[in-house]
């Protein structure tokens, strides 16, 4: 099915000239090269490493096992996409995952499921009136998703312009958000807000219940769950779509590389051209315009636009030059934060742990596994980090995908992927210490997990840990920051990554952008991707 | 009532969504679990095991069993060699479709007919003459669909058939953990698959090596919903939704012919007379009135249909068989859709629908009816080649 009789990748670049170059093949670099090319343009795209994907990308790290690296799990990549680019014919491919479960060191833990009552009998447990405002909060929160999708699926509204064309536009998303009712936009400010425990105190008394739910909002920012602002974030989790319904979460099938990798079978159909292990060195500004890229290898190739898709201070402060940018500018871009936070433990099993609290392996290993027992237990490993370590009790976040997907790990065997926060970029050594604390802090992990899981440590063949630190040497994140930078309120919408530079242009003329540091942000989303090039063959830029 | 499969004793126990159906008088699961959804991806993913055994299923044998077959099948079965199974379709003498099914050769003078509905008196009607004989073993084998990219893996795991050697639609007999088997390389969801045939006797030893075996690859027992999504992806029809068999029909207008079905290709015209031939040859010079085509259903449209009402478009977990009429595109009504599902594999929406056949030809843009906060709504829908789904693991 995913097949091309041409080769997805090319040894080299076969012309020196191309409409445009995208730097770095994650795969919103991937989509826009897609787009690029569907509109008839030549494209290049240049990926550092030895393998496209990026944050969202597949390895047999250890022989026979295949992980998702870093990123793990799908679910806000916009349906438009898959359609308009035929990505399920190119292999995206995304199972769901059935079940989040909370284990805890006494009682049976929590499990919540795609069935509403089987969710509800088990949140009655901790609390009955909870269990019934679950459906409530699912609605409201759908509903608000709902409107969020005007917003994500767009070019960020821009509040300042006086252009008829802009009026226009805000016009029309005022009317869709008019849609809203009242309290349907009160609670939409509460959100932009309110903490992420605030914001749940609202509806649920159940520390179980609130604990886990709250993590949504931290992740990959610097902020603790009772953190203003941690809100919002807690939206994403209602405004995936899987098959038209708003729903959760879902493996990519042969790991989220699959996703990637689908992105760039799209865009070679299409013409373009893909070449790894080509690491930007330099985009060659002259007269105050991108004219095209100086590779590490000394290759020098002309563009009539070049596409980042690397993150905003890679790009500007280090592939063009601060010598090439106004100060304020490039002010911004030094001040726009990263502070990565999160870290990542992939382990290699001989078989399936057992859980103390509900044992054997049933369906509840089949979802996502949370460690996030209380709320203060959330706030004291946010704590550690405040003070430069990692949380010796970490907030984790595991699935086990050889489980539904039995391609990544040899019969029997599985493949554990375990997302950690937090493991903050600046320790107190200092980030380039980090390879010396690494393994502390894999231990650390596997620790945490085995209290909950003790026949988890028998059971590893193989580690391998990924600090925030091996983030930005390895896959090229800014400080560890897994989404280009933190997704707070004041780096969103049209301030991400800078005031007035939200729509994918730069302040150099052929210079563009189009990942995660762009509107919408990050997270396996396809959209900056999208629509950065969609705003680009409009331009008549090219 | 319907009564037990041979399989029962395994599959109740593991029912804890008490969804059966009655298939072909026997209780048969429909999931699982309160939803299909870990079956169906299991089926594309994994392997998942399906009990099949409430198929019809016929030993025909006997000096003349070929000969007599190759008078009531459309297809010439005198061609299959030893080991070799054909899907085909039967005919009344006017050419429409009895049923739909499978025919294995077991031996040289030993053939198996699988049959959607009770076929043995049918059958027995034209025998007379031919040294052959029908026997109903409908009850005594017991049968299990094992489908899925990991098929292949999980039954090499526990019997001792050269699999690497058995091509599509070739079947073996083996040894499965100390049982005899047969197994043929087929199935209902156009994916990498066999069937595993057994005495009903030994039929839970089977189910139980098979289970055991998948439990490395991902496994899961599947039932009648799953399958329904998959055989709708693969574009497979079914007796009794997409059609009906020609002897419950009570006017002509509801019968068909294989041609209009798209079976055409297991209709080998030009040979000595079987059933239906002259109707069939007629059929053929004419020109069919209608066809049954595969429609990819508009996304988009659907999409904005759901936002005038101010809500995400929704679809429906399970494949559905109730008809919905179809329309030439800003037209008149020009047939119906029988069965359709959305297929999270494809993420499309799909149907099987009849259709005129000046509508039929691919690329055709037709309107679906859909029905969006109780008003009756009309979609483009595209004529679609059939199979929607074909992996090339399932012939590899
Ligand atoms: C540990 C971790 C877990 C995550 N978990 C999830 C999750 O479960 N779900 C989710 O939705 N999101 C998750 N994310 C976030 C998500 O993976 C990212 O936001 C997304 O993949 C970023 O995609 P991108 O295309 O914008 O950028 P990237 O994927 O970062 O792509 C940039 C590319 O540019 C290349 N590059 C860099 N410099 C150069 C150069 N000089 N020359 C050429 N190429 C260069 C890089 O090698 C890289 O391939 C996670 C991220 C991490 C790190």
């Amino acid at each position: 099915m995913h097949e091309s009789s041409e080769a997805l990748l090319s040894p080299r670049p076969k012309k020196s000239r191309y409409d445009a170059i995208v730097v770095g093949g994650g795969h919103n670099g991937l989509i826009a090269a897609a787009y690029l090319a569907r509109a008839g343009k030549q494209v290049l795209v240049l990926e550092r490493r030895h393998v496209l994907g990026g944050a969202a990308v597949s390895e047999e790290v250890f022989p026979g096992f295949t992980f998702s690296v870093c990123s793990y799990v799908v679910s806000l990549f916009r349906p438009h996409i898959i359609r308009e680019l035929e990505l399920a014919r190119h292999g995206f491919d995304l199972i769901p995952l059935e079940a989040s479960f909370l284990p805890l060191l006494d009682g049976e833990g929590l499990c919540r499921w795609s069935d509403p009552h089987r969710t509800r009998r088990e949140v009655s447990r901790f609390s009955p009136r909870d269990a019934e405002t679950l459906g409530e909060f699912s609605l409201a929160m759908s509903r608000l998703a709902r409107f969020s999708k005007s917003i994500i699926d767009r070019p960020a509204p821009d509040p300042t312009s006086l252009a008829p064309r802009e009026l226009l536009r805000n016009l029309r998303l005022a009317r869709e958000l008019g849609g809203m009712d009242a309290d349907l936009a009160y609670l939409n400010h509460k959100l932009m807000t309110m903490s992420a425990v605030d914001f749940l105190d609202l509806w649920f008394e159940s520390e179980t219940l609130k604990a886990p739910m709250s993590v949504s909002g931290i992740i990959g920012t610097f902020l603790g769950v009772r953190s203003p602002g941690s809100a919002y974030v807690l939206l994403h989790h209602y405004m995936g779509e899987i098959d038209g319904a708003f729903r959760s979460w879902g493996f990519s099938r042969g790991g989220t590389g699959q996703v990637s990798l689908a992105c760039a079978r799209a865009a070679r159909a299409h013409g373009a051209e893909i070449v790894c292990e080509a690491p930007v060195e330099k985009i060659r500004v002259e007269g105050g315009r991108a004219r095209g890229v100086v590779l590490v290898s000394g290759d020098e190739l002309e563009a009539k636009v070049v596409v980042s898709g690397v993150d905003p201070r890679r790009t500007f402060l280090g592939l063009v030059g601060e010598e090439h940018l106004d100060g304020e500018f490039a002010r911004d871009i030094r001040r726009y934060k990263y502070r990565g936070s999160s870290g990542k433990v992939n382990l290699a099993l001989d078989g399936l742990p057992e859980f103390t609290c509900r044992p054997g392996d049933g369906p509840h290993l089949r979802g996502d596994i949370a460690i996030a027992p209380s709320i203060d237990y959330l706030e004291r490993a946010y704590d550690e980090a405040k003070y430069g370590d990692f949380s010796s009790r970490p907030y984790l976040n595991v699935v086990i995908p050889s489980l539904v997907d039995p391609s990544v790990a040899p019969p029997g065997k599985h493949v554990m992927s375990i997302f950690v926060q937090y493991a903050p970029y600046e320790i107190k050594e200092g980030p380039a210490h980090w390879p010396e604390r690494r393994e502390a802090f894999g231990d650390a992990v596997v620790e945490t997990l085995a209290e909950y899981a003790p026949t988890l440590p028998d059971r590893i063949l193989h580690r391998q840990v990924l600090s925030p630190w091996d983030l930005e040497q390895e896959f090229g994140l800014t400080e560890g920051n897994i989404f280009h930078g933190e997704l707070s309120l004041e780096q969103l919408l049209f301030l991400r990554p800078a005031a007035g530079w939200a729509r994918y242009r730069t302040p150099l003329r052929g210079l563009w952008m189009c990942a995660s540091g762009t509107h919408p942000g990050g997270g396996i989303m396809g959209a900056p991707g999208e629509l950065a090039a969609k705003t680009l063959l409009e331009s008549r830029e090219l | 009532m319907p009564i037990p499969s041979p399989f029962h004793e395994r599959t109740a126990a593991l029912c804890t969504s008490m969804r059966w159906k009655d298939w072909a008088g026997y209780y048969a699961v429909c999931s699982f679990d309160t939803s299909h959804e870990r079956e169906y991806y299991a089926l594309r993913h994994a392997a998942g095991l399906i009990d099949v055994s409430p198929l019809f299923k016929y030993s025909v044998s006997g000096p003349d069993a070929g000969e007599f077959l190759a008078q009531v099948m459309v297809k010439d079965v005198r061609r299959l060699e030893v080991g070799q199974v054909t899907y085909l379709c039967w005919c009344d003498d006017a050419g429409k479709v009895m049923d739909d099914g499978t025919v294995t050769r077991l031996a040289q003078d030993r053939f198996r007919v699988t049959a959607a509905e009770p076929s043995r008196a049918w059958l027995e009607r034209y025998a007379r003459g031919y040294r052959v004989t029908i026997h109903d073993e409908s009850a005594e084998i017991g049968a299990l669909s094992l489908q899925g990219p990991m098929a292949r893996a999980v039954l090499a795991d526990c019997c001792d058939a050269d699999l690497d050697r058995l091509g599509f639609f070739r079947g073996t007999s083996a040894d499965l953990d100390g049982t005899g088997v047969w197994i043929s390389r087929t199935g209902y969801t156009g994916d990498l698959g066999y069937e595993v045939w057994v005495e009903a006797a030994r039929a839970t030893r089977v189910w139980d090596a098979l289970v055991a075996a998948g439990k490395a690859h991902a496994l899961e027992p599947a039932g009648l919903d799953a399958m329904d999504v998959t055989r709708i992806e693969a574009g497979f029809i079914m007796n009794g939704v997409d059609y009906f068999s020609a002897n419950h029909c009570m006017i002509d207008a509801q019968k068909s012919s294989p041609f209009e079905l798209g079976l055409g290709w297991t209709v080998d015209l030009d040979r000595e007379p079987f059933n239906g031939q002259a109707a069939l040859r007629a059929e053929k010079e004419r020109g069919s009135r209608r066809r049954l085509v595969g429609l990819v259903i508009d996304w988009d449209a659907l999409e904005a249909l759901y936002a005038e009402h101010g809500l995400p478009p929704e679809v429906c977990s399970q494949a559905w068989r109730s008809g919905v009429p179809v329309y030439a595109a800003g037209g008149r009504q020009v047939g119906k859709a029988t069965s359709g599902a959305w297929s999270p594999l494809l993420k499309e929406n799909l149907a099987l629908a009849d259709v005129e056949a000046s509508c039929a030809s691919l690329g055709t843009r037709l309107d679906f009816e859909v029905t969006v906060e109780y008003e009756r709504r009309r979609v483009p829908a595209l004529v679609t080649r059939r199979p929607f789904f074909n992996p090339e693991r399932k012939r590899r």
